[in-house]
């Protein structure tokens, strides 16, 4: 055939063949990666979705600097036994605001997704200072040093922003309002009418860590009892054919 | 310098490249190779076709199976609640007193409710329901809100000192740091102690008394014994949800403690909370 031929041109011109196979790659990227821009089923809208506050925000740097990612996955697989054990199976839209997200790839302890709600603050301060002492069986390490860490929150707002930055829809008024939410959120004293009305009424606001001190503890649980909370299952109607 | 080989007759055909004299044999794919890799091409196609694959305007074609995991997962869920659908039905019909009259229906209590109960509060409680310091103990017969069934399956169902739940269990103790000297709760701590035969210094545990009486009787009674209609631990009995030494106890009475259990009555069905309970209540300590 004559176009096989031709072949011969790109064969035997380096420049050609690297222009050549460029365009093959990049059409194999444009198929397989485009379609998820617009497909109207890749996120699907869902009640209850909203940015991370800036002490949740917080608690998930901490999360991500201290590598739980790498024991803890937050994603439900749609099995009957992950459905029973964690709850309804994760949905694309619960890790569109989190850049990057935090799938995992690895169950050393459990999947985290929905574990917001389902111990009680001070578990979780008992549990990160010395995880043996609730469950025996358990190989996680200490992170008693979260409550001796504090938090001024004094670059929550530049973080918020870099989020902002690439798709996470903060307003103007939320990124003005950064440090204070901040402390906000970990003091039930505070005045948190503003962070109520930022982010919804259903926003956690407790003293977490049980401490005076604002600590990364604070921060942490802040984030780990919200995982999973936000969107409102009994508005939801999962479409079969997605 | 080595002589370029001559061709031999049977050789393969050459490409027909030739660079300085040498030439490239032109040997085919082995057949099995070239089939299977055709095969593998024809079976990408079907595949795409039986299989949501393709992505199109609006959606991904769906494929003409009509698979879909979420389908599936609630086909899986459905299939397995409806075998079980007439016990769970039994289970929440049957006043909560009669459960343990039918065998049978007491047997799929316990194991649903010991399956619940590994999933869901193991973490807390223990796997063997031990307990943990601020974590109750369920296999003694020391019960903070109460130990019989009927009152289990309330706590199971609205949890303590929570904002979930409108009918959760509360009650708060007062931080006495702010209300007493500290010599008073050290007296107090020795009478505390006293009440279940600890070694204390008896002229401090005798003052104490007093400060009981005027402070902690309204809630734990005048004998110590605690009031489960408001989560008021019984002093006497040298069981201790923190701890009963004197540190432990001065921290207690200081500080006061606030233990929270969630409202499982949007994560659980009332079948589960109602089997749970059962499983808690025949642990040892049921009353």
């Amino acid at each position: 055939m004559a176009i096989l031929d031709k072949h011969k041109i790109l064969e035997t011109n380096a420049s050609l063949l690297l222009i050549f196979s460029f365009l093959v790659v990049t059409i194999g990227g444009i198929v397989q990666i485009t379609p998820l821009f617009y497909l109207e089923n890749t996120i699907e809208k869902v009640e209850g979705m909203r940015p991370y506050t800036p002490l949740e925000m917080a608690g998930r740097e901490i999360y991500i600097r201290e590598g739980c990612y790498v024991c803890h996955s937050q994603m439900i697989r749609p099995m009957r036994d992950e459905v029973e054990r964690y709850g309804h199976y994760s949905l694309a839209a619960e890790s569109m605001y989190d850049h990057p997200f935090q799938w995992g790839s690895k169950r050393t302890g459990p999947d985290l997704a929905r574990v917001g709600g389902r111990y009680s603050d001070q578990w979780h301060v008992d549990h990160l200072r010395d995880p043996q002492s609730v469950v025996p069986e358990s190989v996680m390490p200490k992170y008693g040093f979260l409550e001796r860490r504090k938090l001024d929150g004094k670059y929550i707002g530049d973080i918020m922003a870099a989020n902002a930055a690439v798709g996470t829809p903060y307003t103007d008024e939320m990124l003005e309002n950064a440090e204070a939410d901040f402390r906000a959120q970990a003091d039930p004293d505070s005045d948190y009418d503003g962070l109520l009305e930022r982010y919804g009424d259903k926003v956690n606001v407790r003293n977490f860590d049980g401490q005076p001190e604002l600590t990364e503890a604070d921060a942490l649980i802040a984030y780990l009892q919200m995982l999973g909370t936000l969107v409102d299952f009994s508005t939801f109607t999962p479409v079969a054919s997605r | 310098m080595s002589k370029t080989p001559e061709k031999q007759p049977g050789d393969p055909k050459t490409t027909g490249h030739s660079w300085d004299g040498i030439e490239e044999f032109d040997n085919p794919m082995p057949r099995w190779w070239l089939w299977t890799f055709y095969a593998t091409i024809v079976w990408g196609v079907i595949y795409t076709i039986l299989y949501p694959a393709w992505p199109l305007v609006q959606s991904a074609t769906a494929g003409v199976l009509g698979w879909s995991t979420r389908a599936n997962v609630q086909q899986e869920i459905v299939e397995f609640e409806e075998r079980n659908a007439p016990l769970n039905a039994a289970l929440v019909a049957t006043p909560l007193e009669d459960i343990s009259k039918d065998p049978n229906l007491q047997q799929y209590a316990v194991n649903a409710g010991g399956a619940v109960f590994r999933t869901w509060c193991a973490q807390c409680h223990g796997s063997g329901a031990q307990g943990a310091k601020g974590f109750p103990n369920l296999l003694d017969d020391a019960w903070l809100w109460g130990g019989t069934l009927e009152d289990i399956v309330h706590t199971v169902a609205h949890g303590i000192r929570n904002e979930e739940s409108d009918e959760a269990r509360y009650s708060e103790m007062p931080a006495f740091g702010e209300i007493l000297e500290p010599e008073e709760i050290s007296q107090v701590v020795q009478y505390v102690m006293s009440l279940s035969g600890a070694q204390t210094d008896d002229a401090a545990a005798q003052a104490g008394k007093v400060v009981f009486e005027d402070n902690c009787a309204a809630c734990h009674g005048e004998d110590g014994k605690g009031d489960v209609t408001q989560g008021a631990p019984n002093l006497t009995d040298a069981i201790w949800l923190y701890g009963g030494d004197e540190k432990t106890l001065t921290e207690t009475v200081t500080y006061s403690r606030f233990g929270v259990m969630p409202a499982w009555q949007n994560r659980l069905t009332e079948a589960q909370i109602r089997a749970v309970s059962a499983y808690v209540h025949q642990l040892g300590g049921g009353q």
